[in-house]
């Protein structure tokens, strides 16, 4: 099969967008580059399979169809991406509800321990002595 | 043998509930388990035995059990000794719940000390050695609330596990070479060469680790922290000869390895001679004892292991003396500190007039630990010394540090005596102790005496280990209490005089405070790994979101940059364009991509994402993709409105952030990301060359599925279980939605009647709720309604299924939601969305589950002709009842969001009562 240049253009343009958003700290931005990044995806599937008429026996002939495998994946894909939507909209939701934004914090319990390997310090284990960490 | 373990299970699994019941008493009925091991053993007496039956056999496991001279030994010892300490426990403080505690778990050790000692299958073995790394950890703190205890435990288990895990290497790396597990077969034709000396290294290690042998000596005094009775079986009865025992197990087949004698006769020799050092510093008799222990355990690995047939009925014999004599002096200082709350034996004196007896018992076993005749210790210290004194200059040099051993053995064991019992200047004699019983003088006095008798049994003793010794090659020796005047009795004499010396030299040195070297390179190596562990977590673990991501990304970009730049097989040939209008759908989508990444306000930005959603949905249509440019246009739709609902409580604008480097560096990786997709989606849309699987659908979807729309039938049939799980993926989000708003599962109860902020085009708007807007809703609403079903039946044979019938369905009801806020919309689907979700999960499970009960398999298809009256025939297929459940879920999915996102945020508590006042002035009569 010879690929479709326009399709490829298309993956590399959409990946490219989504991660530049993807690697942002809004929860909003994040969720939009998921979109994206699922569309470069999509797009990738489709044109791992033949272009042609509509893959529904009866209106063309069998050899003229589309690949009608790919594009059954694709509707999975287009659905599981609108579930994700929805939960990170609401996560979104959820984080300017409690901290009034919608940024990404880092992780409290990481940093904790990132300031500990600054500090060339141990973690308080239940078997050592008080004064000895 | 498979029976006295299950016995033994038995036993430890009601011996709490028992001693709890009846107290003290119960552990002599428990004491009847191992006692019934020791039995069994003497009936066994001289006999072999196999017992075998399939585990897993796909793996080559079974609980393969031997008896021989060297796992008779033992299970005479761990039966015997751990029967006479249970009985002994029955009189030792302790409350009830811990005689219970302890009553569980000396058994259970009992009989995984039998498995162990039975066991010929080595991973078998290794499942038993692991577990009395387990029980002697948790015997070991049996006073959790205590620190020096806790430590001790997990110095212990992890020590002896670091050299467990590493003999299970070794056994794999045997089984591996040689295609069995099974020792019997393995002794036959043990492997050679590297492969062979690097396994027994390894299972050495392990054993070296169990038996406290340097470099790992010193968890076993620090151990001394359990309770005196479980020192005296696990310490130096029972768990310490583990080691010992797999070294003489090993012994016959790889005695003649370099790597083998450097580490059982080196590091033994050495730790003999270093504890014995250690030993005449104590001044804690259970100290003493400890390090005595591990001195003598020095010298039976580096007796068995020399692998000499003299040797090895030395070893045994030594084996059976140590057992008896260590225990009983444990349980002697356990009566000692009973009788006087001290094991200090500078504040111990004139205890021996006090307490005669066991006085007696105790100089009985010191005196075999010393090697004096007439008892067991004296016949296996003469043919030890007889099988080394041949003249061999590697013979005479381990003799010389034997004969060393032995001297420091007799000091410390005088200074045990003198310590315990001796009357002392200066120290105010002991003068009314608490008398210990008959309960508490019977074991340390039969163990006694047993060393005793076997002093003078000589030849049953050695015609009962015989074979063992057989198996290995060289000149035998003869146990005897007397040889004649020869060199072995001269060294024994010289020994005990030399013993006496070093006692007289050293009896008032005690230790320094200043702590071991063991302990403190333990400690150290302990800190090592936690600072370790800090640092590198601290340096991969950083917090940052982007920052995790990034590290995936880069690792994609080189990983798959590599492969395309390197080793891809590049398409010579390529086609810019099906048609040009794709080109058209292409730049439509490359805009809006672009210009969402630019976007400042975040509706913006969802805007131009859902535009280039629609410009993809024309380039399926371009493709020959009807199914997906429906469906794909619909989620948009449904996407934009659930982004509005959320957006309106989001400032308008994303906030600034100033860093332009890490913008900068966002780009380079996003191009990067791109550029490498790119490159993969060119070679492998080129590299296919095979003929596509689903040239065959198209008649199979009409033949089998009974459909002519192929994706349809491949959703619902061909690849069903792909729309399983992903119907289950749309619940849990569903479900992940509902609870991130309603926090709480009465809210979340509630959630149907939960208030919606005015009404949610009104609140979005600013302007009142127009009525013109209403009344049209509810005209179209049934036509659209209808529109959906029609998709969903028709989607088997035209555009369209489950997914899109479900939502244009979903679509309606948002319709209504946006032009009359909550009311309308519970108005137009009266019903909670979790109980849509479940009736369209349970339908299409039922589909899939009801084609098994009728014979087919899960989620097939059946074709049923149904006439109907005036309609003429229908055609069905039932595949269309599953997507029935797929119509479902996705109206239950969307139901739920809009009555999660469209309501107001959680309030707080304090708020509660006039948000249920508020909720009941809302109260819908739908």
């Amino acid at each position: 099969m010879t690929p479709n240049l326009v399709y490829i253009v298309l993956v590399g343009v959409l990946f490219a967008a989504g991660v530049v958003l993807l690697l942002e700290r809004s929860l909003t931005r994040i969720l939009i580059g998921v979109i994206l990044l699922g569309h470069g995806a999509n797009v990738l599937i489709l044109g791992g399979g033949r272009a042609g008429g509509t893959p529904i026996v009866g209106t063309v002939p069998t050899e003229d169809m589309s690949d009608p495998l790919p594009q059954a994946m694709i509707l999975t894909a287009i659905v599981i991406t609108l579930a994700v939507t929805a939960f990170l909209l609401a996560l979104a939701y959820r984080s300017r509800d409690i901290s009034g934004h919608d940024e990404v914090q880092d992780d409290v319990e990481d940093r904790r321990i990132v300031v500990l390997a600054e500090r060339d310090a141990m973690p308080l284990t239940d078997d050592q002595d008080q004064d000895a960490a | 043998m498979l029976v006295l373990l299950v016995i033994h299970a038995a036993v430890a699994l009601i011996a709490p509930a028992l001693v709890r019941a009846i107290g003290g008493r119960g552990l002599y009925l428990v004491a009847l388990a191992p006692a019934g091991a020791a039995v069994w053993a003497a009936a066994h007496i001289g006999r072999t035995a196999t017992e075998t039956v399939e585990w897993i056999p796909q793996l080559g496991l079974s609980l393969a059990f031997r008896l021989d001279t060297l796992s008779w030994l033992l299970v005479l010892l761990v039966g015997g000794v751990g029967a006479l300490v249970l009985a002994y426990c029955a009189h030792y403080v302790g409350d009830r719940g811990e005689q219970a505690r302890h009553a569980g778990l000396l058994v259970a050790f009992a009989g995984t000390m039998l498995g162990l000692v039975l066991a010929d299958d080595l991973l078998l073995l290794y499942v038993f050695w692991e577990l009395t790394s387990v029980l002697s950890y948790l015997l070991i703190a049996s006073d959790p609330g205590r620190r020096v205890a806790r430590r001790a435990a997990m110095q212990a288990l992890l020590v002896t596990t670091l050299g467990g895990l590493a003999m299970l290497v070794g056994i794999v790396m045997l089984g591996a070479g040689t295609g069995t597990h099974r020792w019997s077969e393995l002794a036959q034709s043990p492997p050679a060469g590297t492969w062979g000396t690097v396994a027994v290294v390894l299972i050495l290690a392990g054993a070296l680790a169990k038996s406290a042998i340097l470099p790992f000596g010193a968890w076993l005094p620090a151990a001394m922290a359990a309770p005196t009775p479980v020192s005296a079986y696990l310490h130096a009865a029972a768990m310490v000869k583990a080691g010992v025992f797999l070294v003489a197990l090993l012994a016959p087949a790889f005695a003649g390895v370099l790597a083998w004698q450097l580490l059982t006769v080196g590091a033994g020799l050495a730790t003999l001679i270093f504890a014995g050092l250690a030993a005449l510093r104590q001044h804690d008799l259970k100290l003493l004892l400890a390090y005595g222990t591990v001195s003598q355990l020095g010298l039976l690995v580096a007796v068995l292991g020399a692998g000499t047939r003299a040797a090895a009925l030395a070893g045994l014999t030594l084996v059976l003396a140590h057992a008896l004599f260590k225990s009983a002096l444990f349980l002697t200082v356990g009566a000692v500190d009973h009788a006087t709350g001290t094991r200090d034996l500078r504040k111990l004196s004139g205890l021996g007039r006090r307490l005669p007896m066991l006085a007696v018992a105790a100089t009985l076993a010191a005196a075999s630990m010393a090697g004096a005749p007439p008892l067991l210790g004296f016949l296996g210290k003469e043919a030890l010394f007889a099988a080394f004194a041949t003249g061999e200059p590697a013979d005479t040099a381990a003799l010389i540090a034997m004969v060393l051993g032995a001297t420091l053995t007799v000091g410390y064991s005088l200074r045990f005596l003198w310590g315990a019992f001796g009357t002392k200047p200066g120290v105010v004699p002991v003068e009314h102790p608490h008398a210990p019983g008959p309960g508490l003088l019977a074991a340390p006095v039969l163990l006694s005496a047993a060393g005793l008798a076997g002093g003078l049994a000589a030849r049953p003793i050695e015609s009962a280990l015989e074979p063992y010794p057989l198996m290995l090659d060289g000149v035998g020796v003869h146990l005897a209490l007397w040889h004649g005047l020869s060199l072995p009795l001269g060294l024994t004499v010289l020994a005990l005089a030399g013993g006496y010396g070093v006692f007289r030299l050293t009896r008032d040195r005690v230790k320094s405070e200043k702590i071991s070297a063991g302990a403190w390179v333990y400690e150290q190596a302990l800190r090592g790994v936690d600072r370790l562990a800090v640092e590198l977590t601290g340096a991969t673990q950083r917090g940052s979101l982007p920052g995790y991501l990034g590290v995936i990304l880069i690792v994609l970009v080189v990983i798959a940059g590599t492969v395309l730049a390197v080793g891809a097989p590049w398409p010579t040939e390529f086609r810019v364009w099906d048609t040009p209008l794709q080109a058209v759908a292409g730049v439509a989508i490359i805009a809006a991509a672009i210009g969402a990444v630019r976007a400042q306000r975040r509706l913006a930005a969802f805007v131009l994402a859902g535009a280039a959603g629609y410009a993809v949905s024309m380039l399926f249509i371009l493709h020959g993709a009807p199914d997906l440019a429906l469906t794909q246009a619909l989620v948009e739709t449904a996407g934009i409105v659930m982004a509005v609902l959320v957006l309106r409580r989001l400032p308008a604008k994303f906030s600034e952030r100033p860093l332009r480097a890490s913008r900068r560096w966002r780009i380079v990786l996003g191009v990067s990301v791109g550029l490498a997709a790119a490159g993969m989606a060119f070679v492998t849309s080129g590299g296919r060359t095979a003929t596509p699987v689903s040239e065959r659908f198209a008649d199979l979807s009409v033949s089998y599925g009974g459909g002519s729309n192929i994706v349809n039938v491949i959703l619902v049939d061909i690849r069903a279980w792909d729309t399983m799980g992903e119907i289950s993926v749309l619940v849990v989000a569903a479900t992940g939605v509902a609870s991130l708003i309603f926090q709480r599962t009465s809210a979340l109860r509630r959630r149907a009647e939960t208030p919606a902020p005015k009404r949610a085009l009104a609140a979005w708007t600013g302007k009142e709720d127009s009525v013109i807007m209403q009344v049209v809703t509810r005209l179209i609403f049934h036509t659209i309604v209808l529109f959906s079903i029609y998709l969903l039946l028709s989607g088997h044979n035209a555009p369209g299924g489950g997914f899109a019938g479900g939502l244009v369905a979903a679509l309606a009801l948002t319709v209504r939601y946006l032009a009359g806020g909550r009311r309308e919309l519970n108005r137009a689907a009266p019903v909670d969305a979790g109980v849509v979700l479940g009736t369209g999960l349970l339908i299409a499970v039922g589909t899939g589950v009801g084609a098994m009960l009728l014979g087919g398999q899960v989620l097939q298809t059946a074709i049923v002709d149904i006439h109907v009256p005036l309609l003429g025939d229908l055609h069905v297929a039932t595949s269309t009842i599953f997507d029935v459940g797929v119509y479902l879920i996705v109206v239950g999915l969307i139901l739920d969001i809009l009555r999660s996102l469209g309501a107001e945020p959680q309030p707080s508590v304090t708020e509660e009562t006039s948000e249920t006042q508020e909720q009941d002035r809302e109260k819908v009569t739908a």
